[in-house]
């Protein structure tokens, strides 16, 4: 039929139009994610700077914190989901809310009250549309997260760690966020932020080891009251950074695989047309030549 | 001769890095200068300038609005929150 010819015809333009949305999604995203790894590895002197320092700390002073104590005063947990903010990036938040999913159902399983904290328009909405109460929230940006969210983010968390257990304190803090592996391998990750376990370079002390005796400025407790905040600050900061490189790679393989089958769509689709055509050719002529033999009859 | 090994690092990115001769900051309770040997040091950064004075001669000169210094066997760190760099502006490591 000529009018299944003309459907081929459609799909193919639209399915083309498709494609060459997926490629620039692609294309946007490889040229960004360069950037995004680049800012990651940025970020890396200042959090080594800072673990090295608390690292410090903590060994040669027995100072305890509020940061590092465990709080049996509360059940409440705060946690923190890192999703994106625009879908287009396969399951990249979906993997994210399913892990969050699990966690908060662990954590309440364990008889605690969860407090959800959502960092990205696909996390928030995802709640919103369940009706689940969301602590606080952040949107925009999280393809390039800059210092300042990452400091908004953790001074409101760090307020509901260190608040009162009546004004709605939390005991603990997790982050779900995505580990960025390599180009293909992206990570859902759970770490506990708070209270705080320092572990990263201390190293143990040897019998025969002279530890550098350190003078803290003014006190030990403020230069710890000065360093764990900007230590929360600086881990919350590089889990953003981390997940905007995933977001922006699984980005790209999303779209990288959805110009592919656009293009096998087109391919069938134009196939498809053509056998249409062939056909609509075939039953004229045989049309033409049957109204010719009758013709020749009469 | 021994030299001090200075990094600056902001919370986004370094800012200086090199050998300097001295380092003075703007620590909780007054200006702190720093030559080779000092003993170790941690302390909390005020609002300030941070003078750095490389092994060349060079002068660096940084606003900063609170950070942290740490100085351990000439490793000195400065690891501060909002760095503005006033002097040597061009130089960002060597």
């Amino acid at each position: 039929m000529a009018g299944s010819q003309r459907v081929y015809k459609q799909r193919i333009k639209s399915t083309q139009s498709l494609k060459k949305m997926f490629r620039a999604q692609e294309l946007i995203a490889a040229s960004r994610i360069g950037r995004a790894r680049a800012r990651s590895s940025e970020a890396g002197p200042y959090a080594e700077a800072i673990t090295t320092a608390v690292s410090a700390v903590a060994t040669h002073s027995t100072t305890q914190h509020p940061l590092t104590s465990e709080r049996t005063d509360t059940n409440r947990v705060a946690v923190l989901v890192v999703a994106s903010d625009r879908g287009m990036a396969g399951a990249y938040s979906a993997s994210i809310i399913r892990e969050t999913e699990r966690l908060v159902e662990r954590l309440t399983h364990e008889g605690k009250e969860v407090a959800l904290y959502a960092a990205g328009r696909r996390a928030v909405t995802y709640y919103t549309f369940r009706h689940r109460e969301l602590a606080g929230s952040w949107t925009g940006g999280s393809d390039s997260p800059s210092a300042d969210t990452a400091g908004e983010i953790a001074d409101t968390l760090l307020g509901a760690f260190l608040a009162p257990a009546d004004e709605g304190g939390v005991g603990e803090l997790h982050i779900v966020s995505t580990q960025f592996v390599n180009m293909v391998t992206q990570r859902p990750r759970v770490v506990r932020m708070l209270p705080l376990e320092v572990v990263e370079g201390v190293a143990p002390v040897g019998q025969n080891d002279v530890l550098p005796l350190y003078d803290f400025e003014p006190s030990p407790e403020a230069v710890l009251d000065a360093l764990l905040p900007r230590y929360v600050r600086s881990r919350i900061y590089s889990c953003l950074l981390q997940a905007a490189a995933s977001e922006l790679a699984a980005r790209q393989r999303a779209m990288h695989t959805a110009t592919d089958n656009a293009e096998d769509l087109i391919r069938m689709y134009t196939r498809l047309a053509n056998q249409a055509r062939q056909a609509d050719i075939t039953q004229e002529i045989s049309e033409i030549v049957s109204g010719a033999d009758a013709l020749a009859a009469s | 001769m021994a030299q001090l090994n200075v990094d600056l690092v902001a919370a986004d990115r370094k800012i200086w890095s090199g050998d300097a001769r001295a380092v003075s900051a703007p620590a909780a309770d007054g200006e702190i200068g720093i030559l080779v040997n000092h003993s170790p040091v941690l302390s909390v950064l005020g609002e300030g300038t941070v003078r750095i004075t490389g092994t060349n001669g060079e002068k660096v000169a940084v606003r900063v609005t609170g950070g942290f210094l740490s100085v351990d066997s000439n490793q000195v760190m400065l690891v501060v929150d909002d760095a503005e760099v006033l002097d040597g502006a061009g130089v960002s490591g060597h």
